[in-house]
């Protein structure tokens, strides 16, 4: 499958007023394919993670269009953005963002939840998922029980227990030393990237480049190019 | 939306030391209010305790009279002019003033003397002893039997004592429904024995108690009154003139209205500041969620279910509690003046459900303000 999941273009991003005016993102254009594991990588400030921000539907470009799917997403009305956003892409945050006081189990299912999935459904679902990431007999504990890498990959549960066709990581690896970094990314490579969905990751780890299927690299707001990636 | 809300209700009652501190906060802040606001029913309840046992559906009275304790007499004949109202079934006068009792151990002790018209006896309490026309008899007296009665010796049938020097016999032991608020007991006995015993100026009369023959009649009757120079009002009209006289004469319903606001800033305080300290410290998770997908409506309903769980908890354990104080104290004090009322709940829920309301919009601003994008950015 090669069709395209995401299409940028042109995309700017102005932040500021008067003299402290910036413009962070510099008239990108690229695109993501199913099946592809694309990599933004760039030095910090060159505008990774805007991009990403635009990409998935949580920041309005200052020009430019973002599709998924062939869907112009920030053409839709704010609700249907966010219904957008919750059954089509699934996120992964650097610092994995999970409710501490809530089960590992009730936080992989909150996705679920909120598509309003009867309650004992969306749990038995995100148990699935959990087994999947390796962590079912985590299930009952807080977050706060977990390891770093652990609770990276409730995070990932909690991403694609929706089944989302895209996936966006932020910087993963960041929180994580590298043997475990690693280990997330390959397991993500392996077991989560099929041929019907994208993932599309921002880090600037040069430790997990070889999981990439291209990299695309940023600096100064601009695409500075691309390159295949070390993946198999 | 089922699944949301739990989920909202296991984050606020997991975070054990916040939930417990804003279930403290809002709920000591309720037992404040319905205390405060129970004592005081209870206040009214009591100084009104004449009007409720006596149950005359009208009263007639000087307008300068405030409560029954402060009764300004009347000359005899507005009890004729009184019957002579078109629409009056009947009109009988009644007697309220205060004597000292001296007891067989040589002290005083205050009492209320209701006198009650000879010939009907209107008023009367229920006797749980003796018979009412034994208050015919010689220097016959009832005594209510209420939580005061012990300050008069707890007499019995018979019992003898002195009253403004004149010999006194219970001939009666009753019962009412509400006892008074001046921690004094109560004794009945006829209209003219009283304003015999006890040394009356000039008039005597208190009140004039009227039958009137239909409720369509009162009107016409309080007009006519009116035209006499003095009042006539319903047994309720009546209460509300003493609750009136409570609040705005005494500094009693300032002072409460000023602990019931003072509770209510307590909790209104307790539960603005944790509820916001909750909502910052899951600010990002929030966000977070917003990121993902959920509605501003998802996280506004998260919100509301939580600072109501919360408030509507607090109050039912504030009630619990200040109910439980009351029955307590009742137990130990039986003439400890506090009734738990509707108004007294409906007050105290519409002061939590502002509470609430407050604490809630302070999350919900937070909330609605995050940008997804902030979450992305760290």
């Amino acid at each position: 499958m090669d069709s395209v999941a995401i299409q940028a273009s042109g995309l700017n991003r102005w932040f500021g007023e008067g003299d402290a005016r910036t413009h962070a993102v510099k008239d990108v254009t690229f695109d993501a394919r199913f099946g592809e594991m694309l990599y933004i990588e760039g030095p910090s400030g060159s505008g990774k993670t805007t991009l990403l921000s635009m990409i998935s539907g949580i920041l309005r470009p200052t020009s430019g269009t973002v599709a998924v799917e062939g869907r112009d997403i920030w053409g839709l009305p704010p609700d249907e953005l966010a219904d957008f956003r919750l059954n089509k892409i699934g996120f992964v945050f650097q610092d994995y963002h999970l409710f501490p006081r809530l089960t590992t189990l009730e936080n992989a299912a909150m996705s679920l939840v909120m598509r309003k999935m009867e309650w004992g459904q969306a749990l038995d679902q995100a148990m699935h998922y959990l087994e999947v990431v390796g962590l079912k007999d985590r299930a009952t504990l807080p977050p706060v029980k977990l390891s770093g890498g652990e609770q990276q990959r409730v995070a990932i549960a909690r991403a694609i227990a929706g089944r989302p066709d895209l996936l966006v990581f932020d910087e993963p690896t960041a929180s994580l030393d590298g043997d475990t970094g690693r280990r997330i990314v390959e397991f993500v490579k392996k077991e989560i990237l099929t041929a019907e969905k994208c993932i599309v990751l921002v880090t600037h780890d040069s430790r997990i480049f070889e999981y990439a299927d291209r990299i695309m690299q940023m600096e100064d707001g601009k695409v500075k190019g691309f390159q295949k990636g070390a993946s198999p | 939306m089922r699944g949301i809300l739990r989920i909202a209700y296991k984050l606020i009652v997991n975070d054990r030391a916040k939930f417990a501190a804003l279930l403290v906060g809002v709920t000591f802040a309720v037992f404040l209010m319905i205390m405060m606001t129970s004592m005081f029913a209870g206040i009214l309840g009591k100084a009104s305790s004449t009007v409720t046992n006596v149950g005359a559906q009208v009263w007639v009275m000087d307008p300068g009279v405030n409560t029954v304790a402060s009764s300004i007499p009347m000359p005899d004949y507005v009890l004729d002019a009184v019957r002579s109202i078109e629409g009056v079934r009947y009109a009988v006068p009644l007697y309220s003033g205060a004597a000292l009792v001296k007891l067989r151990t040589g002290t005083y002790q205050a009492v209320t003397v209701i006198g009650l018209d000879d010939a009907s006896l209107f008023g009367r309490p229920r006797l749980v002893q003796g018979q009412i026309e034994d208050l015919y008899g010689e220097n016959a007296f009832a005594v209510v039997r209420d939580s005061e009665f012990p300050k008069l010796g707890s007499p019995g049938m018979g019992t003898e004592f002195e009253l403004n020097d004149h010999r006194a016999v219970i001939k009666g032991i009753a019962e009412v429904a509400v006892s008074g608020l001046f921690g004094i007991p109560t004794l009945y006995t006829t209209y003219n024995r009283a304003i015999q015993y006890i040394p009356s100026p000039r008039y005597t009369l208190s009140f004039v108690l009227v039958e009137p023959k239909s409720a369509a009649a009162v009107p016409a009757i309080q007009r006519a009154v009116k035209n006499m120079g003095y009042q006539a009002l319903t047994a309720e009209g009546f209460k509300d003139k003493i609750a009136t006289f409570y609040k705005y004469q005494t500094g009693l319903g300032t002072n409460v209205l000023l602990m019931t606001v003072i509770s209510f800033v307590v909790g209104l305080s307790i539960s603005g500041q944790t509820f916001y300290t909750f909502i910052l410290e899951n600010l990002e998770k929030f966000g977070a969620l917003k990121a993902i997908g959920a509605r501003g409506g998802v996280l506004v309903a998260m919100i509301l279910f939580q600072a109501t769980f919360t408030s509507l908890t607090s109050y039912g354990l504030g009630i619990g509690l200040a109910s439980l104080t009351i029955a307590v104290a009742k137990l130990r004090l039986p003439s400890y003046a506090a009734t738990v009322t509707l108004g007294n709940l409906a007050t105290a829920f519409v002061m939590v459900v502002v509470i609430a309301a407050v604490s809630s919009f302070i999350g919900i601003r937070k909330v609605i303000r995050i940008e997804p994008f902030e979450i992305f950015r760290g």
